[in-house]
């Protein structure tokens, strides 16, 4: 049953990231890149992540597509880029179904190891994923979680910066 | 029964679905979300392979990930408007102000 679910995630998840890349309006294209997101957020859910599908919904589907859509609907580019919009196709694909062939070759050449860590689901559903996040965050990775403090500053500075209209 | 094996073959067909779009694609905004894919299914092996190993810093990653997807989106945006004030076109063939 859980598989079935799986397989059904992942098709729409698929068939939607290809519709993100064949989409003539960058509309559309945001609106099947939401439905990957919410793909993933379910995905999150069934690898006992729930903190991880709840910013992915947040922070993805939520401000960083509403910034893309923002962007798209301000500059109304219309159809100027839509008419010509894509190149070098055939070159394309067999760059990429070739990148496919070898990372799937990769993940199916051998079982991944190293199981067996402190994290099992049975201490998750006691303590709580959230907790769990917060302990590693704040006690392990207290230096990088500051230096991203820093670098969303500076990236909001930056954004005003370059967007303002002169300087 | 999902193994993570089944996350990882996931995560690669969409890692080459966003490689498909921004090889091919002409506009930098489209450009911009199939990168977001990409990120996306890189994010996905992080929490799979976190899970199966049983230890939490690969979903520390995933959310340093996002932080810097939410920066790069904010810059990307910004300078996305500022070069289509300045050329009135998208089109990332005319991206070439830095070449002379």
């Amino acid at each position: 049953m859980e598989i079935l679910f799986f397989y059904l995630v992942a098709g729409v998840a698929i068939i939607s990231a290809f519709f993100v890349v064949k989409c003539r309006n960058p509309i559309n294209s945001a609106l099947n890149l939401v439905t990957t997101f919410l793909c993933l957020a379910v995905f999150y859910v069934m690898l006992e992540s729930p903190f991880m599908a709840a910013i992915q919904i947040i922070v993805y589907a939520g401000a960083i597509m509403v910034l893309i859509i923002f962007v798209i609907m301000l500059l109304n580019f219309g159809q100027t880029i839509n008419g010509r919009y894509t190149h070098g196709v055939a070159a394309a694909g067999v760059v990429s179904v070739l990148l496919m062939l070898v990372a799937t070759q990769l993940v199916r050449s051998g079982d991944a190891t190293g199981t067996g860590g402190p994290v099992t689901s049975a201490l998750i559903a006691d303590v709580g994923h959230t907790e769990l996040i917060g302990r590693a965050l704040f006690l392990d990775f207290v230096l990088p979680f500051e230096i991203a403090g820093v670098l969303l500053l500076i990236a909001i500075v930056g954004a005003l910066i370059i967007a303002k209209q002169k300087v | 029964m999902i193994t993570v094996t089944h996350y990882l073959m996931l995560s690669a067909i969409l890692f080459a679905i966003g490689t498909l779009g921004v090889l091919t694609r002409k506009n930098a905004i489209v450009v911009f979300m199939c990168i977001e894919v990409m990120l996306n299914a890189v994010n996905l092996t992080f929490i799979a392979l976190s899970r199966h190993v049983g230890n939490m810093d690969g979903q520390i990653f995933v959310f340093f990930v996002m932080t810097v997807a939410a920066a790069e989106a904010a810059v990307g945006l910004a300078l996305i408007i500022a070069f289509y004030r300045n050329k009135e076109t998208l089109d990332v063939d005319d991206f070439n102000m830095l070449k002379w």
